[in-house]
């Protein structure tokens, strides 16, 4: 499917669970069903999801603090008295930040990076950004390759670091991984010119997204927006 | 006809550092030409200048007539192909495809004709199934045919490699000379590699001091003991061009 028909769906899916009232548990779970048939459809291990998803993990874990933190009305769970306003807080948190994960980990995990950074182009993204954000993908490993030789090079020659005091070493390692990175920057810089670059990333994919990708993508995120209205208009 | 004319090139660092001292050079369309010389003559600095990344105090160089000015510049760099030594600066976007496009489209190439032209230089390197890997995914020896791929894309008059044979395994080296051997475009290629000129280049140049100091058939410069010395450039033992 092309991928800003998906990047949209996920943003407008994101914005329908943020938009959905906390005490609406019910929609909660419609919005849950709709992203388990999407990571179904995409034929994901859901074991696979839920480990990408552990990523959130420390916003739970702030959360998990507000039964006990917040004011209000108590109520008892266990012989321990617990905030009602900090329960329903946490499980907003909780619930809106799943949902919100879980789409995003769905849709990285089904479009390469590059697709993905064609799909921010279609949707008119600074072309500015998504080059950056190319560039960083392409030159990270080469960047991690120097770290890694520099170390070996550091530990080759008797460097093993304990004491904080033992930091000046490294310190010079990180600037000299610095100049090198500018230089190098420098000569991408020339391979591009080179190659007739004028200062603005050239449209090489003119592939668009059609009505039916379009229709087929946008389906989930409307269909948890009806929940939402449904949610708001019912008294 | 010509496809390089150079005549008179001097280019000075900031600092003074005289590099180039009036660099004289003439390459006909179809020739093989190795630039040869040891560190620090300047070779390098010479080749930047033909694409204008570098700008000479004085000279003028000409590719297919054209000569180099701010204005033509552009449409100079369209004519001339050049290949960085590390691939990894060549390479900067997330796929193969996109790499070998990003000339082409600069040059205003889109849609079908965009798609055939990387098609036809991929196949040209023998890399066309790796159009949709990201170039950190391939071998030392595919990225430097990739390379080679982007700037045939923007099917240039003449072809610039810097030190094409640089961090190759032999397997890796061969196949490039073969594939260099098969490209009809007209070649300059800096190298310490002698055996490797003498494989590819017809005609090879020397430069020292920031001058062309030899220039002539690749055997018979290679076999000039005496100027070789002169110019810190050493075959390896048991090299013999005249006995090949």
């Amino acid at each position: 499917m092309a991928p800003e028909a998906k990047v949209a769906a996920l943003f407008v899916f994101v914005l329908g669970v943020v938009a959905t009232p906390r005490e609406a548990v019910w929609a909660f779970g419609i919005h849950a069903f709709l992203l388990l048939a999407v990571v179904t459809f995409a034929e994901l291990p859901v074991g696979f999801v839920l480990r990408r998803m552990t990523i959130e993990l420390p916003f739970i874990a702030f959360a998990l603090f507000l039964p006990f933190l917040g004011g209000g009305p108590e109520t008892e769970v266990l012989g321990v008295g617990l905030s009602m306003e900090g329960l329903w807080g946490a499980w907003n948190i909780f619930a809106k930040a799943t949902l919100g994960v879980g789409a995003s980990v769905t849709l990285v995990a089904t479009t390469e990076i590059p697709e993905l950074l064609h799909g921010f182009d279609r949707l008119r993204v600074p072309r500015l950004f998504t080059a950056i954000a190319g560039f960083m993908v392409r030159y990270i490993d080469v960047i991690a390759g120097e770290i890694q030789r520099t170390r070996t090079a550091m530990t080759a020659r008797g460097h093993d670091p304990r004491w904080l005091w033992q930091v000046g070493p490294l310190a010079t390692a990180a600037g000299a991984l610095f100049v090198r990175s500018y230089e190098r920057g420098e000569r991408v810089h020339q391979a591009m010119v080179a190659r007739g670059y004028d200062g603005r990333m050239p449209v090489i994919d003119e592939r668009r997204a059609t009505a039916l990708e379009w229709g087929s993508a946008l389906a989930i995120p409307l269909t948890a927006w009806m929940t939402v209205l449904l949610v708001l208009v019912t008294p | 006809m010509t496809a390089l004319e150079v005549r008179d090139l001097r280019f000075s660092y900031p600092d003074g550092t005289e590099v180039l001292r009036g660099v004289d050079l003439e390459i006909g369309a179809g020739e093989r030409v190795a630039l040869l010389g040891p560190n620090g003559a300047g070779k390098t600095t010479f080749v930047l200048h033909l694409i204008g990344i570098l700008q000479a105090g004085s000279g003028t160089v000409a590719v297919d007539g054209i000569e180099l000015t701010d204005e033509s510049v552009r449409d100079v760099r369209a004519r001339v192909g050049f290949v960085f030594q590390d691939p990894d600066d060549q390479l900067f976007m997330p796929t193969v495809r996109q790499d070998v496009a990003f000339g082409p489209a600069n040059f205003g190439l889109r849609g079908e004709e965009l798609e055939a032209r990387v098609g036809e230089a991929l196949t040209m390197v023998g890399m066309g199934h790796a159009a949709d890997k990201a170039p950190h995914h391939l071998s030392g020896g595919e990225r430097r045919r990739v390379a080679i791929a982007t700037v045939l894309a923007m099917r240039p008059s003449i072809l610039i490699l810097d030190e094409p044979s640089s961090n190759l395994d032999p397997a890796g080296r061969r196949e490039l000379a073969e594939i260099l051997a098969g490209l009809d475009v007209t070649l300059l290629m800096v190298t310490h590699d002698l055996p490797y000129a003498f494989e590819i280049c017809e005609r090879s140049v020397v430069m020292a001091g920031g001058v062309i100091a030899a220039d002539g058939p690749t055997p018979d410069v290679l076999s000039d003991a005496a100027a070789m010395t002169r110019h810190r450039l050493e075959l390896p033992a048991g090299f013999h061009p005249h006995h090949l």
